[in-house]
């Protein structure tokens, strides 16, 4: 199958699963993430080979959208589909790491909804800047950070070996989240 | 850090709580212009013969244009904190106040001798106009950038320039009841010019607070 985000059927399937995930449904969330990120993966890669700066920074790219499109789920409007805004944010973050490379002109990427189309797994390989910026977390945030992503632990189990409240844990992680997205705003190359 | 350790940290995130984006912008829009209205109480407050002057048409010009300045300017500001929005016809409504302000100007040279001109220009009060606008603006742009930094606006400064006009057509607002001169050619000349200090204030702010 190879519906674009603009076409009707996929981002309906989209905007559907946003909209449990804002009412709660983890796992759909996670789902909705990766499908996100494999397709703002091909086109960040397509824009960076059209401005023939290497694909250095997509997985960073990558990274910053769906840490934008987390913090920022407020400014979807739920009745509308969620694929433009999606392509908005990204084309967003290509453009703020382009210009972080000092590139001085970019081509328009005018294409977002085709080259969606076509999703691109990880490459296992790649790694983005997020570890370093991280780690001029403070050192508790950084703690609940990296428990829970780079170790996969639950909210649980990173409060009970830290010792605080599980809604104290909530509160860090969506701080720190906050504060790395502020620190790879403002991160040189 | 990869992509699929990010997902699992956001995932654990709670879901967004509390109103709305547009719910927090139009409680900061009230509260700012509640602020403000009280400030201009406390330090001018209306003009002793508003009563008769609400008869005239020049004063009441003078509310429309600045309304006309604000609601669009908010309404516009707040759209724009959608990534994916365009301004479409609303950026046009924009040029109300100008073209009001305009055809206001053109019927009172028609309407007022020539050798009065300079003296309607200058007004009694012009450094009154420069400095309350600007002052009754901080508390609605302060308030407007702070409830608009959850938004994603493409271009921060455009955002917080309109959120600064709008904080300003407030303001102009408040100061047009107490401002003694109604002529369209003070209007014209002064209002802008304040209107303009607190725009650039909000670009520069907006520049800065709204990235994202």
């Amino acid at each position: 199958m190879s519906a674009a985000v603009g076409d009707g059927q996929s981002d309906e399937k989209w905007a559907g699963m946003m909209r449990a995930a804002i009412a709660g449904d983890e796992a759909v969330y996670r789902r909705l993430l990766e499908e996100i990120g494999r397709s703002v993966r091909a086109m960040a890669r397509g824009a960076f080979a059209r401005a023939r700066s290497g694909d250095a920074d997509v997985e960073d790219v990558v990274q910053e959208t769906l840490l934008a499109i987390h913090l920022k789920r407020n400014s979807w409007d739920r009745s509308l589909r969620l694929g433009p805004w999606v392509g908005a944010i990204a084309r967003h973050k290509v453009i703020d790491a382009m210009r972080r490379r000092g590139a001085r002109r970019f081509q328009p990427i005018e294409d977002f909804e085709t080259i969606l189309a076509a999703p691109e797994a990880e490459d296992p390989h790649a790694r983005s800047d997020a570890e370093r910026l991280i780690g001029q977390l403070a050192p508790r945030q950084r703690d609940i950070v990296r428990s829970i992503s780079l170790d996969g632990q639950s909210i649980a189990s990173t409060a009970a070996r830290l010792a605080m409240s599980e809604g104290a844990v909530r509160v860090a992680l969506h701080r720190s989240l906050k504060l790395l997205a502020a620190a790879w705003r403002s991160a040189s190359p | 850090m990869k992509t699929s350790q990010l997902i699992d940290a956001l995932a654990a995130d709670p879901k967004p709580q509390g109103p709305s984006l547009s719910a927090r912008f139009c409680v900061a829009l009230g509260a700012g212009a509640l602020v403000s209205a009280c400030l201009f109480l406390a330090i001018a407050g209306p003009r002793s013969d508003i009563a008769a002057a609400a008869h005239t048409l020049r004063f009441d010009l003078k509310f429309v244009d600045t309304l006309a300045l604000a609601l669009p300017s908010a309404l516009l500001a707040l759209r724009l904190l959608r990534p994916d929005a365009r301004p479409g016809a609303l950026a046009l409504v924009l040029s109300a106040p100008f073209l009001l302000l305009g055809a206001a100007v053109v019927m009172e040279l028609t309407l007022v001798p020539a050798d009065l001109w300079g003296a309607k220009l200058i007004g009694s009060n012009a450094m009154h106009c420069l400095t309350i606008i600007p002052l009754l603006s901080i508390a609605p742009l302060a308030a407007l950038l702070f409830a608009m930094r959850d938004g994603a606006p493409q271009h921060p400064g455009v955002a917080g320039a309109l959120a600064g006009a709008a904080a300003a057509g407030i303001a102009a607002t408040l100061y047009a009841s107490n401002c003694p001169d109604d002529s369209p050619l003070f209007v014209a000349s002064w209002y802008p010019l304040a209107t303009l200090i607190v725009v650039a204030v909000g670009a520069v702010a907006g520049g800065r607070l709204l990235r994202w």
